[in-house]
């Protein structure tokens, strides 16, 4: 009836896990209650679950990422107190659960905290900039959002029930093969990462053709602004990246559910095709993340020097030859694979080349900078902390692209130091600053800026205490992924690398204390302008939070700069508003449960497939099926707002521009 | 595009100059496309995302084909005939797709319907054939559990056949929605979508039985 599924699932016998697990539940449980007792649960489905306005999704994109985050970020927690203390120890966690934490916290970091970011932060902004009223797709983009958090669903529910992969955030066979890995882990991650992928393949449909072919009158491609460039290079990649993890994974699903021969060592199966298939999305997926992350710095950079962005033609291109460039280097990931000296050489120089429009970047941002008026608020620090770190990343990341030192650093600390030095120091970073830069624009407050900085001083030092020590012990021949040593030599690297951590949970906790603090005093601190930074795209013109429809009338852009170039005539004209126009109704897509029962369905299927319950899995596909025909079946597809609720809302924001247009005069040209 | 080259904008809410013509210069600044455009397109996206996974299954199958692991090789399974009759009735249901998309056109129910009729039938009977065949490998011990080569070939070739019983089910609710709805714009588009997809999986077998099927039956020794 449960297929594989008993009560032996639940870990009983492991301490460790079963508080974690009871935890997470009383934690969940105790908000879900509290969410029904206050009465709630109405408003979160009318306006949040069921909402396809892409500046909700984003924010639920956002939050599912923070959450995920502090999950990733106890596994990190774990891991490097455990290496703290197993120097001819033990330490406290089993190899078989740190096997699972260094799994999970991989899967979790990638997939579930700096994808959603970075797609939330994407699904909040492109349409902003663009000038335009929704993405192409919206009750797609819900469903994106849904599958995503199915997917993180999944992977928490292994906390409690069953048990996650031991083999690391890419399940390599024949490690993970029926053979060795029998139990339900690597299904877990699975079908949790296929779920999530297909979520996240929509997106990239979704935001390729918002980004081409939605944008306001007068938008050319060369005007569009530089977060947008970068969000297209990022979603052309999702588009040519994500398919081929479809199929490696369900090469790899075939092989453990049904016997096929894919990658096992029996029948000519070939492990080594999963290396090339897994790393040909892999390499590009790193891509995905860090230009969005570039494309937040461009603007912040911009806003917060007062200048234009030094040479955005040079910019523009640098992000679509990173965007092709990324899709040809795939195989630096297992040059010890031994594919030859040659084919090792085409692919470490294709490596080093990508360092070339990353580094037109780095000097963009510079001149940017340079001869500017900067204002070193938080996301200005967390955008000089990146470039900063990400160049010294930069650099490690060249030396192991060299194959000669590659086959000495292969698969030890020195690497898990290289890529935690661009990912931390560049989409961490950068999803920072963009929530910082984008989250009044969002809720209609600032966040505090005191305890934003101080949060940034303490990733930045903890950071570089954590992760240094680990480039040492990486030259030293420590391995990754070691749960206990005898190395005298490491030992008190790894203890400075475990204070490190706890820098970064101080950073992590003035976060919390930021976001407490700002929502209890958001009544001093509203931005009543739209406009807090002085900024110079369109999403700046509406008001914060904008209304619905982002814009009464679609703006009409005539510059690189269109906000900027309105606020510039607005000064000579002493005028920021113009005669009120002929409002019209304006019509929406209608908010649609269909990405929530998908997703409901989903999960059940998931769960299903990973413990056996055939009968579950036909009943959960049927129910995906009849989702789809119910919502294609619906005769009202979208609502009108009236012009007077159109006018309403306009003439709160055309209040809100004169009033900036007075702090525009006190502001120095 | 070229008729909206210069365009009267007046704009309010962010108060440009008022009125102020706005030069399009065909690099796309001519405003959001019309929702025809947006879905056609967006799609097209799919499909492009949709053939690079076949790409993936093809690499695989490249990859794995010689390793038959002392199973039966391609050259001793093929038969071209049952191939030529899928390639036949697939190919004849392209057609007849295309003339429920010249009758969608002219918005006649008759004809779509039974255009649409005929295109699912020719796709179940391709199903059909590919079924018989892939359970005539099976009873000659030549499951995809045999071996790579065959764990590769079922998938691949299984990929295109699940896309098909897949756009089956989507044909059913086409006709279905065109029955019960009419020619509503919405279901048109969503049509085009339908045909779009149908076509696409036309031109994935005719790869399909070039590179599988014809190299296939090739003798190993022509085979590089």
């Amino acid at each position: 009836m449960l297929g594989k599924l008993t009560w032996q699932a639940i870990p009983f016998g492991q301490p460790i896990p079963l508080a974690a697990g009871a935890l997470v539940v009383l934690v969940i449980a105790a908000l879900l209650i509290w969410v029904a007792a206050k009465g709630y649960i109405p408003y979160l489905w009318r306006e949040w679950i069921t909402s396809v306005d892409h500046k909700r999704i984003g924010i639920m994109y956002c939050l599912l990422a923070a959450a995920m985050l502090l999950r990733g970020f106890i596994d990190a927690l774990m891991m490097r107190s455990q290496q703290a203390l197993a120097f001819h120890a033990a330490g406290y966690l089993p190899p078989e659960h740190y096997n699972q934490i260094f799994s999970a916290h991989g899967t979790i970091m990638i997939f579930f905290m700096a994808m959603p970011f970075v797609i939330g932060l994407m699904n909040f902004a492109v349409p902003l900039q663009l000038g335009v009223r929704d993405v192409a797709f919206p009750t797609l983009n819900s469903v994106s959002f849904w599958l995503t958090a199915a997917g993180a669903l999944l992977v928490n529910i292994s906390l409690v029930v069953g048990e996650f992969a031991r083999t690391g955030w890419l399940p390599y066979p024949p490690l993970s093969e029926l053979t060795y890995s029998p139990g339900v882990g690597v299904d877990y991650y699975l079908w949790a990462i296929q779920i999530s992928g297909i979520g996240t393949l929509m997106t990239g449909i979704n935001f390729v053709t918002t980004i081409l072919k939605i944008r306001a009158p007068g938008m050319s491609y060369m005007r569009m602004p530089i977060f947008c460039w970068t969000a297209l290079a990022s979603n052309l990649v999702i588009v040519a990246a994500f398919p081929i993890l479809t199929a490696t994974l369900a090469m790899l699903l075939l092989d453990r559910y049904v016997g096929f021969h894919f990658f096992t060592n029996e029948a000519g199966g070939n492990a080594m095709m999963f290396m090339n298939l897994i790393w040909a999305w892999g390499h590009p997926e790193v891509y995905i993340l860090i230009l969005p992350a570039f494309g937040v710095f461009s603007e912040v950079v911009s806003t917060f020097s007062g200048k234009p962005l030094f040479d955005r033609r040079s910019m523009i291109v640098a992000s679509m030859a990173i965007c092709i460039l990324s899709l040809c280097v795939w195989l630096h990931h297992f040059f010890t694979m031994g594919a030859g000296g040659d084919v090792n050489a085409v692919f470490g120089i294709a490596s080093m080349i990508i360092a070339v429009p990353t580094g037109v970047k780095i000097y963009n941002w510079l001149f940017t900078m340079y001869g500017g008026r900067v204002r070193f608020s938080s996301a200005m620090l967390w955008s000089v902390g990146f470039m900063v770190t990400f160049v010294i990343g930069g650099m490690t990341g060249v030396l192991v692209a060299s194959p000669a030192a590659d086959f000495v650093l292969h698969n030890s600390l020195f690497l898990v130091a290289h890529f935690h030095n661009v990912i931390i120091g560049g989409v961490v970073f950068g999803v920072f600053a963009g929530y910082t830069y984008w989250f009044p624009k969002a809720f209609g407050f600032v966040l505090d800026e005191r305890l934003g900085k101080a949060a940034f001083w303490c990733w930045l030092i903890g950071f570089y205490v954590a992760f240094m020590p680990l480039y040492v012990v990486g030259l030293e021949g420590m391995t990754r992924r070691m749960q206990h040593y005898d190395r005298a030599e490491w030992y008190p690297w790894l203890v400075v690398a475990g204070v490190g951590s706890l820098i970064i949970l101080c950073g992590v906790a003035l976060q919390v204390a930021q976001l407490w603090v700002s929502i209890r005093g958001r009544a001093q601190r509203r931005d009543l302008t739209g406009d807090p930074w002085d900024g110079r795209s369109l999403e700046w013109s509406t008001t914060s939070p904008p209304p619905v429809f982002n814009f009464a009338v679609l703006p009409t852009v005539t510059s690189d700069e269109p906000y900027w170039t309105i606020k510039q005539q607005a000064r000579v004209r002493r005028q920021l508003v113009t005669p009120e126009p002929e409002y019209a109704p304006i019509e929406m897509p209608r908010n649609s449960p269909t990405g929530f029962v998908t997703a409901f369905f989903a999960v059940i299927t998931g769960f299903s497939l990973i413990w056996h319950i055939w009968w579950l899995v036909i009943l959960g596909l049927i129910g995906a099926y009849v989702t789809f025909v119910a919502f294609a079946w619906r005769d009202h597809t979208e609502i009108e707002i009236p012009a007077e609720e159109v006018a309403r809302l306009d003439r709160a924001n055309r209040a809100a521009r004169a009033e900036a247009l007075a702090l525009l005069e006190e502001r120095p040209r | 595009m070229s008729t909206d080259a210069l365009r009267l904008s007046a704009d309010p809410a962010l108060g440009t100059a008022g009125i102020a013509p706005v030069h399009v210069t065909g690099h796309g600044a001519g405003g959001p496309a019309p929702k025809r455009i947006i879905v056609g397109y967006g799609f097209w996206i799919f499909l492009l995302s949709d053939v690079i996974m076949f790409s993936a299954f093809f690499a695989t199958y490249a990859v794995l084909f010689k390793n038959t692991a002392g199973g039966p090789a391609a050259h001793e399974l093929f038969d071209l005939h049952n191939t030529a009759a899928q390639t036949a009735f697939l190919l004849a249901s392209t057609f007849t797709c295309g003339m429920a998309s010249l009758a969608v056109g002219h918005r006649n129910q008759k004809w779509t319907q039974i255009a649409l009729l005929v295109t699912g039938l020719l796709g179940f009977a391709f199903i059909v054939l590919e079924i018989r065949e892939f359970s005539g490998f099976v009873a000659r011990g030549a499951g995809p559990s045999r071996s790579a080569f065959l764990s590769s070939f079922f998938t691949l070739v299984g990929c295109h056949g699940a896309h098909v019983s897949v756009a089956l089910l989507w044909l059913g609710t086409m006709m279905a929605q065109f029955y019960a709805k009419g020619f509503r714009q919405d279901i048109r588009h969503r049509f085009l979508c339908f045909s779009l997809f149908w076509h696409a999986l036309d031109i994935v077998w005719v790869a399909i039985f070039n590179l599988v099927y014809l190299v296939g039956v090739l003798p190993p020794e022509l085979l590089p």
